[in-house]
């Protein structure tokens, strides 16, 4: 066990079928080399994925990988964690397949708290299918499907996670090294489920969806990279207050008023869904976290015997009274 | 109409309104009946509404038993005794009655405002329409209240004791213990003393009345003979109970633990209710959000090693196909129960049907087969759970056991099971040799084209599995043409193996070549038996019914006529034509009633009448 394991070793030899430049890549090698650095071991970590262009993820990670069907990777992924607690499960989904087939999915996975990371691959579109608008496009978003553009309102995934009781919501950015590096490893931490939302780019349907706070060169003023118990600062001495009059988060100049300036704090819920909201700069880091017992905990603890046969099926089968036709002592 | 022939036989039946306990009283009645040491079957008839409203025809609910020296292998034909707590349970009971059958009905209920709910003109004791029958009309409501008044209840609480009341009555006049039923009363109601001591007291001052009252006068033909079924030691089973029991047995013997995954649907329910107190069997249950979570969870549990089952009815097998689907192409164990109910759509949820057999065997999109067996009586869930389970591990695919929805709550007398007599199940051997752990995962034995079941935890032997077309060597994801053909000819393979292990088929009555076969399959085994029985019929009854057995065809070409009875249009019949190429007569029955015995028995005399 001494051996330690790099990303390299949880490559697949299997040839990468992405788009080239889709931000796909940059993830796989985030996720790579988060589970090199937190020691993960390849025979008990699990990718289960649904249908989309992230779903073909497990091909490419060099563990044990299950490609399910459309949405439902979560709810396979939830009797995979209680046949077997001690593994390391991963669900890969995107806006399409974790939003709007699978979302009941989803909500339920959250609410229970089952231990799974899963990790929303949001696009905005749906690439596999040829770019229709997805439930996470803009309104006006031109597709093939929306030529005038789309009317439907948008889901927010940060408002639904932390609606559906979600004990640990976080955010990154696909080619964000530092930051996904971040979110993954505090992702594998969580005894419970835990939503990574990757802001990923798909350069063919919906290419630079995102570029308003990606853009490396303005990254500084349009980010805010949280850290619990640190102050809300970002950019040019600017710093997040909360507006009493508004019950809004807004930006203030750190520099004038460093005391207005918020504090982070992972487990306060309120606090959390202005975050989500937060369009300029956008919430990156763990937003959201309340540590709560796992939903295969909880299983097992109300079980009897922790789900080992401690009776024989001899021991039930005669209910609640039997009689004897014939010799009693005879079975015949 | 001719009294039933089953002379060593009474069938009972209980109606009321949905709320008065019916199925309760029932459920005592046969268990009392079967430590009498008769045999019995049951029909529990109830609506698809928990509490319809009161009084009217659509709200009885009824119980139906059939007692009497065995073997008893329905549940009737035409009730001998009616208990009818209201009109409107008279109305519904009435046309099936014998001639000369015993109502016992209780007064009080028929009040103008209940026989204008139940759509009677006229006061059905008055009006000449009884006068074929034996009638005791007795205060039941007003009788019970007066006997529980000394514990101070509530009128209606009071008046839920009259079911105990009536089944103080029938115990009277069938020269029952009352004992077995005060000590389940007792051990039901132990935090409730007073609620107990009145239900106890109901009883009992029932027992009197039908003393007090000599209904047994009218009533000599109810000394009934012991029935004398083979030696052993026997218990009251519904097949809800008998499947949880059968499901536990055989993660027993394959010693995995089972992971049931379940969404609540009438009439599946009683299965998660049972295998949720099963837990020391290494059995555990999740009630999923969905019918699609529920077997994406069972998947996810065999995919992790344990056994993965679920359950459920029509319409939610519906929802759970294209996941059945992944699991054929994962090559992944499963069972699925589906709970026959009366379609379409919602269709009659409460209401037993075997119209689900296309959907078991043609019902998924693309060239996907699987096997298919079913139960036929409650107490054979318990062997087909284990049968089911067996063919799902060592050929490593989802398989279906489908049971007539109202088995789930049917109970019967069974003669427990010595589990030594079945056979451990085998888990298919890892390989041996250091190969790709890909092309590990899918090394098929070449008998049983299962492969061996790797789950993640296993050192070495990651590999990626999922619903793409694998290549058949490698398992690696392959659009190759002659793969795609070889693979799902692979899948049909797999399919049509199972008939090399299971048994023979034999004919279970009468002859084994001659004018009439009679073919059937599910809960239609008791009618079927019994009109083979009194015709002298030929007659065989199918459990596995994809694959057929290997000798079917053999055994149906030593007969002129083939009949399948059956409570759908004719599904097993387009079954038997396209795989075996034979034309049977079809007797179909789709009014959410199983079968009588008559029905089965004018049917058989019409084809013979036509050959002579």
């Amino acid at each position: 066990m001494s051996d330690k394991l790099t990303p390299k070793d949880f490559a697949t030899a299997q040839e990468v079928r992405w788009c080239p430049g889709c931000g796909d890549y940059a993830i796989l090698k985030s996720v790579t080399k988060a589970l090199a650095d937190v020691g993960a071991r390849p025979e008990s970590t699990v990718f289960v994925s649904g249908i989309g262009c992230a779903s073909r993820f497990p091909y490419y990670v060099e563990t044990y990988g299950f490609h399910t069907i459309h949405g439902r990777a979560p709810a396979i992924a939830t009797g995979l964690k209680l046949a077997n607690p001690d593994l390391d499960v991963w669900v890969v989904t995107g806006d399409g397949d974790g939003l709007s087939i699978g979302a009941n999915h989803l909500m339920h996975t959250l609410r229970r708290n089952v231990g799974l990371k899963i990790l929303l691959f949001n696009n905005e579109i749906y690439g596999l299918t040829k770019g229709q608008y997805s439930p996470t496009s803009r309104i006006g978003t031109k597709s093939p499907s929306s030529p005038k553009g789309s009317f439907d309102t948008p889901v927010s995934p940060g408002q639904f996670a932390l609606g559906s009781g979600a004990k640990f919501f976080a955010r990154g950015i696909d080619t964000d090294k530092v930051g996904m590096g971040h979110v993954l490893q505090q992702a594998h931490a969580f005894q419970g489920t835990a939503l990574v939302e990757i802001f990923q780019n798909c350069i063919v349907y919906n290419e630079d969806v995102f570029a308003s706070f990606t853009d490396r060169k303005d990254a500084a003023n349009t980010q805010l990279h949280l850290r619990h118990g640190e102050p809300m600062l970002f950019g040019d001495n600017k710093g997040l207050s909360f507006n009493q009059d508004t019950w809004s988060l807004e930006v203030i100049d750190a520099k004038q008023s460093p005391d207005d300036v918020l504090v982070h704090d992972e487990g306060n819920a309120i606090l959390a869904r202005l975050l989500v909201d937060l369009h300029l700069p956008v919430a990156m880091g763990v937003i959201y976290r309340q540590p709560a017992q796992s939903y295969e905990n909880a299983f097992y603890a109300h079980h009897p015997s922790r789900m080992q046969r401690t009776k024989k099926t001899r021991d039930f089968i005669q209910g609640p009274s039997s009689w004897f036709v014939g010799d009693k002592t005879g079975e015949s | 109409m001719s009294r039933n022939k089953d002379v060593d036989s009474v069938v009972v039946r209980l109606a009321g309104d949905s709320g008065d306990g019916i199925q309760l009283m029932g459920s005592q009645f046969a268990v009392s009946t079967a430590l009498s040491g008769a045999d019995f079957a049951t029909f529990p008839d109830y609506p698809a509404e928990i509490r319809a409203p009161v009084g009217t025809t659509f709200g009885v609910s009824a119980y139906q038993i059939n007692l009497g020296g065995g073997p008893i292998t329905t549940a009737g034909d035409a009730p001998d005794v009616l208990v009818a707590f209201n009109p409107a349970a008279l109305k519904v009971s009435l046309p099936l009655l014998h001639r000369g059958a015993l109502l016992i009905i209780n007064n009080d209920s028929f009040t103008p405002r209940n026989l204008a709910k139940a759509g009677y003109d006229a006061d059905p004791r008055d009006n000449g329409i009884l006068n074929d029958f034996q009638v005791v009309d007795a205060d039941i409501s007003h009788l019970n209240l007066e006997a529980v008044r000394e514990f101070g209840l509530s009128k209606s609480e009071g008046s839920r004791c009259k079911n105990f009341y009536a089944l103080g009555i029938l115990l009277w006049m069938f020269d029952r213990e009352l004992a077995p039923v005060e000590s389940w009363i007792r051990r039901r109601l132990a935090d409730n003393a007073t609620l107990r001591d009145a239900n106890i007291k109901a009883l009992h001052a029932g027992h009197a009345y039908g003393e007090t009252a000599e209904l047994a006068a009218s009533l000599s033909q109810i000394q009934l003979p012991s029935a004398t079924p083979e030696p052993g030691e026997y218990r009251s089973i519904t097949g809800a109970e008998a499947l949880a029991l059968g499901i536990a047995a055989a993660g027993e013997l394959a010693d995995r633990s089972v992971l049931f995954c379940s969404y609540p649907i009438t009439p599946a329910s009683p299965l998660l209710h049972r295998l949720s107190r099963l837990g020391e069997l290494g059995v555990g249950t999740f009630q999923a959000e969905d019918e699609i979570a529920a077997i994406c969870a069972a998947i996810g549990a065999s995919y992790g090693g344990m056994i993965g089952v679920t359950s459920s009815s029509g319409p939610g097998i519906a929802l759970k196909t294209e996941a059945m689907g992944l699991a054929v192409s994962a090559e992944l164990p499963l069972v699925i129960v589906n709970w026959q109910r009366g379609g379409p759509s919602t269709g009659l949820p409460t209401k037993t049907e075997q119209s689900d057999l296309y959907q078991a065997v043609y019902g998924r999109n693309a060239d996907t087969p699987l096997p298919v067996v079913s139960a036929s009586t409650s107490g054979e869930c318990f062997e087909m759970a284990i049968e089911a389970v067996r063919i799902a591990l060592r050929h490593m695919t989802p398989v279906i056991l489908l049971v007539d929805g109202y088995l789930s709550n049917a109970a019967e007398p069974w003669r427990i099971p010595d589990l030594s007599g079945f056979a451990s199940i085998d888990i298919n051997p890892l390989p041996e040799s250091g190969s790709d752990p890909q092309e590990q995962a899918f090394s098929r034995d070449p008998a049983s084209h299962g492969r061996p079941w790797i789950t993640p935890g296993m050192p070495g032997l990651m590999h990626r599995i999922g619903g793409l077309e694998k290549d058949i060597n490698t398992g690696h994801i392959s659009y190759d043409p002659a793969n795609h053909q070889q693979m799902t000819e692979m899948r049909a393979a797999k399919v049509a193996s199972v008939a090399e292990f299971i048994p023979d088929q034999q004919v279970e009555l009468g002859p084994d070549r001659g004018d009439l076969l009679i073919v059937s399959w599910g809960s239609s085994y008791g009618p079927v038996y019994q009109a083979a029985q009194r015709t002298n019929a030929s007659f065989l009854h199918l459990r596995h019914l994809n694959p057929l057995p290997k000798n079917l065809a053999e055994v149906i070409s030593r007969f002129d006529k083939v009949l399948v009875p059956e409570m759908n249009s004719g599904q097993l019949v387009t079954l038997l034509r396209d795989k075996l190429c034979v034309q049977p007569i079809a007797l179909s029955k789709v009014s959410g009633q199983p079968f009588l015995i008559r029905e089965l028995v004018e049917k058989i005399e019409s084809i013979r009448g036509e050959a002579s």
